[in-house]
């Protein structure tokens, strides 16, 4: 016996039928594309097409191109590689801890954010390759026999896990996201006609929704989400080690992966909002993705702000208390030193103070709020990664040897190449699939669709 | 055998009416021969009888699988097929070795299940567009399917018995048997 509380709120609102969901959902995939879709795209394929030629030239010249000096070797690469990785966190966490966890307002948002997941991880790569200089030689990270040119890996090394931890998180995600897709598309087939029922055909895999299919569809969904829980928070703990492991004053820090994977889970949320509310209003999934789907994303993004500002804080006590004199630079000159203050300041703004607007019941109601603070988080993120990565390298240990980093275009337009992959991808998904994941949707309109709850 | 096998559908929708009259029709000796429903209704399977899957099981197995390949491949490498001298460190340091294995244990336990679950539901993306009784069942009504000759009551019977249940249609289908 299900028992809902009468004061907890619908999840989706507007008396919607299981039918209603199948047309609303379905609609968008079936129409032709509007109007705004099609600047969109056409905005994401100019900055793909641009960042593709620095990309390119970045691979054909060498990442010289770069603003990189002796002693800065790591900075917008890996700034925007850790950016985009955890951007990808919220997706899995959404999909695979929160149905542990059984929280059903994960139904609609859960597919986009999946979607959201794969395609950032697959922007975080492009830094990945790009950075080593010669990506052709990509294939040296994996652990081929000596005969291949190099030797074999070092299993020592994190940048070793990394590599096995993003693959892997990629693939996993990638058929998390797959096998739910395939119900949907067998929703899909079934309206369909001509091409297009050919094309979903082959893509609902011959689904039929039997009861055994079913049965072994929901093993399977929860094993994945076993899996995939241990698995998002091991990613960024590994990432966190390519720095924490180093002897680099900044990045030697015990702290470094819960405060990783808080931060992940915090920008991501951020994206995710970001990204849905843009969707909901283009294609008018108000009633799937309500202000409660909003307040709840709101209040994870307070907490794991909460948690990054509460660790940039631990950071700073422990460079004075370990009585390290590098360390204690380290922190007090990306704070206060002439070189990077402004990034520093940036990134408590926007990641310890703005969050911390979401206490106010208004605010993280509120849509426009939201909005403005979702990409103000974002920003904060990014400015995390560099004022780590870059403040720490540019004061080396010898002063003669002390730069600043500034970038080039090709920093630049390299940055702009996975905005632009990212967005290519993710419109022409909001547009071939199905946004929402109806399946799911479908499951809790008894008990928490609005006109239940007023009977 | 016969060339053809008839079919009687019973179409509900609801997923509570859909439980009640899978209780009721089991009670009153109906075989059923499979359900449809647009999502996973939970209890469905125990209803119908069925046994829990044995998925998890061969998501483990195969996640051994991984843990014993991951392992062999760091010792096997780092350990014996060329040693390094690191600072004089073991050469075998297993605490290092956990991220690999541990990754590699998910990425063929999540593998190994998923091509599992694809194999034994027979789902793949080529050559076969699916016999569907009735393609509302991926939209939003719930089908119990009964096979006619493998029932005592006839037809009419059924017809009732699923009336009486609180089915919105009642529909037949002859199937030609490949």
């Amino acid at each position: 016996m299900q028992v809902t509380s009468p004061v907890r709120p619908p999840l989706v609102t507007g008396g919607k039928t299981v039918s209603d969901v199948t047309q609303d959902i379905s609609r968008h995939v079936e129409n032709k594309p509007t109007k705004l879709w099609i600047i969109a795209f056409t905005l994401s394929l100019i900055t793909l097409a641009y960042g593709s030629y620095c990309l390119w030239t970045t691979w054909y010249e060498g990442i010289g191109m770069w603003g990189l000096n002796k002693t800065i070797g790591w900075a917008w690469d890996i700034t925007n590689f850790v950016w985009w990785v955890g951007i990808g966190h919220a997706g899995t966490l959404i999909s695979a801890i929160l149905l542990l966890f059984r929280q059903k307002w994960r139904t609609s948002i859960n597919r986009a954010a999946e979607a959201m997941t794969i395609f950032a991880v697959i922007c975080a790569a492009s830094f990945i390759v790009a950075h080593m200089g010669r990506p052709w030689l990509a294939y040296w990270a994996l652990p081929l026999p000596n005969a291949f040119g190099s030797l074999w890996v070092n299993f020592n090394s994190p940048l070793v896990w990394d590599v096995f931890a993003i693959s892997t998180y990629f693939t996993v995600s990638l058929v998390f996201w797959y096998i739910g897709l395939v119900p949907d598309f067998a929703t899909i087939r079934e309206r369909a006609t001509g091409v297009r029922r050919v094309v979903y055909g082959a893509l609902s895999l011959g689904w039929d929704g039997s009861a055994k299919a079913w049965q072994r569809y929901e093993a399977v969904s929860l094993v994945l989400a076993g899996c995939s829980t241990p698995l998002v928070l091991s990613v960024h703990t590994i990432v966190s080690m390519d720095f924490a492991t180093s002897v680099i004053p900044g990045w030697h820090a015990t702290i470094f992966p819960p405060y990783f994977v808080a931060g992940a889970i915090f920008s991501g949320f951020a994206m995710v909002l970001t990204l849905m509310l843009i969707t909901r209003v283009v294609f008018r999934l108000e009633d799937y993705i309500t202000v409660e789907h909003i307040e709840s994303m709101n209040k994870v993004i307070v907490l794991t702000g909460s948690i990054v500002g509460i660790a940039y804080l631990s950071e700073f006590f422990i460079a004075w208390y370990s009585h390290v004199p590098y360390e204690s630079y380290t922190f007090i000159n990306r704070a206060f030193g002439d070189d990077y203050w402004w990034a520093y300041w940036s990134m408590m703004t926007c990641n310890v103070i703005s969050p911390q607007l979401f206490w106010f019941r208004t605010v993280r109601r509120s849509i426009a709020w939201t909005f403005l603070l979702s990409i103000v988080v974002n920003i904060g993120m990014w400015f995390e990664r560099f004022v780590i990565i870059a403040t720490s390298l540019s004061r080396d240990f010898l002063p003669s040897s002390w730069a600043y980093f500034s970038p080039t275009l090709y920093d630049i337009g390299d940055y702009l190449f996975t905005f632009g992959l990212f967005f290519t991808l993710f419109l022409l998904f909001a547009k071939f699939f199905p946004v929402v994941n109806m399946a799911e949707v479908k499951a809790i309109i008894k008990s928490s669709s609005a006109k239940k709850n007023t009977k | 055998m016969s060339k053809s096998t008839n079919y009687i559908i019973g179409v509900f929708n609801d997923e509570d009416v859909l439980m009640d009259a899978v209780g009721t029709l089991r009670s009153s000796g109906v075989k059923i021969q499979e359900a449809y429903t647009p999502f996973p209704v939970h209890g469905l399977d125990d209803a119908l009888g069925y046994k829990p899957s044995n998925l998890p099981i061969a998501a483990f197995l195969f996640g051994l699988t991984g843990t014993i390949c991951a392992l062999l491949l760091t010792i096997g490498t780092m350990g014996y097929d060329w040693p390094m001298d690191i600072g004089g460190k073991p050469y075998i340091p297993l605490p290092n070795f956990i991220p690999v294995t541990f990754e590699l244990t998910i990425l063929l336990a999540s593998l190994g299940m998923v091509a599992t679950f694809l194999i034994i539901s027979n789902l793949k993306p080529w050559g076969h567009d699916p016999f569907m009784f009735d393609g509302r069942s991926t939209d939003d009504k719930f089908l119990l399917v009964i096979d006619l000759d493998k029932n005592k009551l006839d037809k009419d019977a059924l017809t009732n018995l699923f009336k009486q249940t609180g089915a919105s249609e009642v529909n037949s289908k002859i199937v030609e048997n490949h």
